[in-house]
């Protein structure tokens, strides 16, 4: 038995290695830019990776003939080089890669490969050939929270977070500023799911807000299935990542979507012009990077006021951390007459004041 | 007010439960018969596309339901052939089923992305459904939760008041001697896998009709390795895979309700509690009982060929 | 018509070969129908799947790199599953063997001197972490009589949940934001390349020594005598005075060493930091691997190579046939199964029988 495992395996090596001699390199046709995109998660999750591919679809129909697409989809984080660079390897020019933990993997597999432009999501280490983008979703969750603060009934919001991370902190402060802009007793309960995307946890979640008095919910996680809970006990809710109205018609307000399409396309248009410089975008309601679903489920004062917050973030007349900011302790973070800086922002591992919910340090 | 938040919460706990009832019940008869099966989260996944699949198709919940079982069913045939038929081993081939139903959950379910349905109907008894306290719990749930419970009563009945139950269990004890006296040992396994199977696919189709009803890849996010580890919990007694689940679901929601009320211990901590409450209360379990041997069946993993 | 199977006295190399052959055959065809079906020339499909792998100085490297922990952490399995222990809780013990190793590597950072020693510490820190934490099951099924299959598994979500809250927590790179994750490791807590400017680390060779060790250990001592008998026969093994405890608990700190080692292996070669995620599942992997391997380590290696080739020819298919991560996660399944079954052929005598539901013995 011993034996030919390795006849067996000494045949499969020695072939393999008289094969190694010659590479095959895949046919690309010269002319045409190869664009790669790497998901963290599969395509069909109808949220972040999702709306990553409906920018790559965009792409593919802004620029045909000139640019050629091609995917791989739920790549996990602790073994994502060899993703990125099989993409690389197989002649793509521009890589994106959409998830923060591909961060040290691009920037390894982008000094291999100087030639082939890299583009990082939600991260901030950038060089020569890689560039970062992210988008300010922390604008829409001010709007968000203002809504809330204005709708909700018993003065308790529910909030259902993935991950304590930055981008997710930030957003829940936003919120809670944006509620206590309206209402400045509004209470703000957390709950921590520890995934991205669990159904079947997510709407458990939901329930035990719902049941402990919230009577809107919002969610930084990326299935429909807070807002299908919300609808189904009549309560309100805000969708994340794509427009999820659909699935709850009558309890969505909004959503907050991503919107990646003009930015992939003006890169790989740069890149085909041979414009294409390292740079690090963060987009918001103005760029069109945050965009706001259809206010919807409120009277139509609070969708004015919507609307106008939203139109005051764009033109830059209001910022969601405008100060004075306090923190939790109560010590002031941004004083009066400032904004937060972007870093802060970028950074951000503390809550405003009024947040319940202890932050794990 | 307070009886009603109770009730609230219990309500949930059950239906957090039901998925993990569902499969796990089928996955206790087809140990008790001998057969491991480690694919049920393969089968369930599968179970839950092909249930929203059929659904949307039809229109109809139940048919619907029954497509997520024939699904789960149809993957446990190959399991069944693979293991019962051809003597493969039970371990690898299991988790292969589980990389294959993954990959034909996501073929079959990739047209219906995005799509909803309205959940699957909740049973309405003017007067008892709104019982104060009680009313909901007991008579204000889907169809799928009676189902498990009424799956829960019917295998402990069939295990210890038939006789083809006691051969089942006989079977999963010892297969050369239950062969020797003319048992068809490759044949009660070959159903029992399939049984199996088609709870799986249930539990899944519960999870797409009923619990949150949509399809999503990767939407039953180990619960079919929960189901698993319930069948070990419940030392392969029926009546203690739905206490187990119970126990699993309920440390799932009191977390969850532990945060929302604002505890403020690290999430991460709150999220293990379920693994380790289940844990625990297995290890008190064991201190209540005496030392005798493993209660899992003898055969449990074991390869049968006839020889004869 | 019923199946008979006769297992064979003597196994013969010629069908230990045919068998897998077969499954793969058929599977390249049921495989290739439908990609057919997908308007994808099989042709292509089946270069793309299992040739442009094997055909890259840099793929066969990747191939090597995917294979070491699945090896590594499967040939540990070997020692628990023949001895009928269920371990399958590995994947916990990896990520804790990377936590614990990592969290070396993080506290030595920037220190002056001593550093050669601190590799070494590393692993032997995520060996022994990976050891103790499967220790956990071990010790409540020999004290308490807990069945490890609940215990290990339960136990891996908790490891994952402990790394989580490392990463963002404690071990969080004070300079990063507040992003999850480590600092980078110094280049002396870095697994070294094999070659210059290739991606190739010791971790492979480790995986490598390990195989080659077990092999002896199971073969040619007292403790492989051991094991193969509890396994094979547990009353002769009582007999024969072996300890059911002992056994139990060395099984299973092999296996959760192995995991471990594997685990920070992977920390200190490919990743050079701690993350929230640091396995794409290679403890559950490992599962299929052992068995495929018929728990033999040189068949653990080989298996190990086969699922490596899947994975990294899917990614091909992928990128340049745009076929489906699921088309190539079915495959994958159905190649599996198919070799699992076709395994049959070379252990037994398969003969149909025409008529009769089932045979009888006759009392």
């Amino acid at each position: 038995m011993r034996g030919s495992f390795k006849k067996f395996g000494g045949a499969l090596f020695g072939a393999a290695l008289a094969i190694g001699q010659m590479p095959i390199t895949p046919a690309i046709a010269a002319d045409k830019l190869k664009v790669g995109f790497v998901y963290v998660g599969p395509v069909a999750d109808f949220g972040y990776s999702y709306q990553h591919d409906l920018s790559r679809k965009a792409l593919q129909e802004a620029l045909p003939g000139q640019v050629e697409t091609t995917f791989l989809e739920n790549v996990p984080e602790a073994d994502s080089e060899r993703s990125i660079e099989k993409l690389a390897r197989s002649g793509a020019g521009l890589i994106f890669t959409t998830s923060f933990g591909f961060m040290e993997p691009t920037l390894k597999v982008a000094k291999k490969f100087p030639k082939v432009k890299f583009e990082h999501a939600t991260g901030y280490k950038r060089s020569d050939n890689v560039s970062t983008y992210s988008a300010r979703f922390y604008e829409g969750r001010y709007v968000c929270g203002k809504i809330a603060g204005k709708l909700s009934k018993s003065g308790t919001v529910g909030y259902i977070a993935s991950f304590p991370i930055p981008e997710v902190v930030s957003g829940i402060n936003a919120f809670m500023l944006g509620a206590q802009s309206v209402n400045p007793n509004i209470k703000i309960k957390v709950v921590w799911v520890n995934t991205w995307f669990d159904p079947g946890k997510e709407a458990e979640a939901a329930k035990a807000l719902l049941a402990q008095g919230a009577d809107i919910l919002t969610q930084h996680t990326d299935s429909a299935a807070p807002l299908q809970e919300a609808e189904k006990q009549g309560k309100l809710a805000f969708g994340q990542s794509s427009d999820q109205y659909r699935f709850a018609p009558k309890a969505q307000l909004t959503s907050i979507t991503d919107d990646w399409n003009g930015y992939v396309i003006s890169e790989a248009k740069a890149v085909l012009d041979g414009t294409w410089k390292s740079h690090d975008t963060w987009g918001g309601i103005k760029d069109g990077m945050v965009v706001l679903a259809p206010f919807t489920n409120m009277p139509d004062d609070v969708k004015a006021m919507a609307e106008e917050t939203k139109k005051a973030i764009a033109d830059g007349k209001l910022h969601p951390f405008q100060g004075p900011v306090y923190k939790q302790d109560g010590s002031i973070a941004v004083k009066e007459g400032e904004n937060a800086s972007d870093p802060m922002i970028l950074g951000m591992n503390w809550y405003v004041k009024g947040i319940d919910d202890k932050l794990t340090q | 007010m307070t009886l009603d938040i109770l009730q609230m919460v219990l309500v949930t706990v059950l239906a957090a439960a039901t998925p993990l009832i569902l499969a796990g019940i089928g996955e206790l008869l087809v140990e008790r018969s001998g057969v491991l099966n480690l694919g049920v989260e393969g089968m369930m996944i599968f179970g839950a596309a092909v249930g929203f699949a059929v659904a949307m198709q039809t229109g109809s919940t139940l048919l619907g339901a029954l497509g997520g079982a024939g699904a789960g069913l149809l993957l446990s045939a190959l399991f069944g052939i693979l293991t019962v038929g051809l003597a493969a081993n039970q371990v690898a081939s299991g988790l292969s089923l589980t990389i294959l139903g993954l990959g034909l959950s996501g073929l079959v379910g990739a047209s219906y992305v995005g799509m909803k349905r309205d959940p699957a109907p909740h049973l309405s008894i003017p007067g008892l459904t709104d019982l104060p306290g009680i009313g909901k719990l007991l008579f204000g749930q889907d169809a799928f939760v009676y189902l498990a419970v009424g799956l829960v009563a019917a295998v402990w009945w069939f295990l210890w008041r038939t006789r083809t139950g006691l051969i089942l269990r006989a079977i999963g004890d010892d297969h050369v001697a239950t062969h020797a006296l003319g048992l068809q040992v490759r044949k009660v396994r070959f159903l029992s896998v399939l049984f199996g199977g088609a709870c799986a696919g249930l539990g899944g189709a519960y999870l797409s009709l009923a619990y949150t009803p949509f399809w999503a890849p990767g939407m039953t996010a180990g619960r079919g390795w929960i189901a698993l580890a319930l069948v070990v919990f419940a030392s392969w007694k029926p009546v203690r895979v739905a206490a187990g689940a119970l126990l699993f679901g309920g440390a799932t929601v009191l977390q969850l309700h532990a945060q929302a009320a604002g505890l403020g211990l690290p999430g991460q901590l709150l999220s293990a509690v379920p693994y380790l409450a289940t844990i625990l209360a297995l290890v008190l379990l064991s201190l209540g009982q005496r030392h005798g041997g493993s209660l899992a069946p003898a055969a449990l993993g074991r390869v049968f060929t006839p020889s004869r | 018509m019923r199946l008979d199977l006769v297992p064979r006295t003597r196994r013969s190399s010629l069908l230990n070969l045919l068998s897998p052959a077969l499954a793969f055959v058929a599977a390249v065809l049921i495989g290739g129908i439908a990609v057919a079906a997908l308007g994808v020339s099989p042709v292509q499909a089946f270069v793309t799947y299992f040739v442009m792998p094997l055909s890259e100085i840099w793929s066969l490297q990747e191939i090597a790199l995917k294979a070491a922990p699945l090896a590594l952490i499967a040939t540990g399995l070997a020692f628990c599953y023949r001895a009928n222990l269920w371990n399958i809780g590995a994947e916990g013990q990896f990520v804790v063997g990377g936590l614990a190793g990592g969290w070396v590597g993080i506290a030595t950072h920037g220190a002056e001197g001593m550093a050669i020693w601190i590799l070494p510490v590393m692993l032997i820190a995520g060996t022994m972490a990976g050891a103790a934490y499967a220790l956990i099951p071990a010790v409540l099924k020999v004290r308490l009589g807990v069945s490890e299959i609940l215990t290990s598994l339960m136990l891996v979500y908790v490891a994952q949940l402990l790394l989580d809250y490392m990463v963002r927590g404690p071990l969080r790179d004070p300079a990063g934001f507040n992003f999850p994750q480590s600092v980078g490791f110094d280049p002396a807590a870095r697994l070294p390349y094999l070659m210059e400017g290739e991606t190739l680390h010791m971790g492979v060779l480790i995986a490598l020594l390990a195989v080659v060790l077990a092999t002896i250990v199971l073969s040619r001592t007292l403790f492989g005598f051991e094991v193969r008998l509890v396994g094979a026969s547990p009353r002769a093994a009582r007999f024969a005075g072996f300890s059911d405890a002992r056994l139990t608990l060395a099984a299973f700190a092999i296996s959760g060493g192995a995991a471990g080692l594997a685990g920070i292996a992977e920390v200190a070669g490919r990743i050079g930091q701690l993350q929230p995620e640091i396995s794409p599942g290679y403890g559950f992997t490992a599962i299929i691997v052992t068995f495929l391997g018929r728990l033999s380590p040189p068949g653990i290696l080989l298996a190990a190579i086969v699922i490596a080739l899947t994975t990294i020819g899917g990614e091909g298919a992928q990128i340049d046939l745009r076929l489906p991560l699921d088309l190539t996660r079915a495959f994958q399944g159905l190649l599996l199964g198919l070799v699992l079954g076709a395994d049959v052929i070379a252990r037994y005598h398969v003969r149909i029988v025409p008529g009769g539901p089932s045979s009888r013995a006759v009392p």
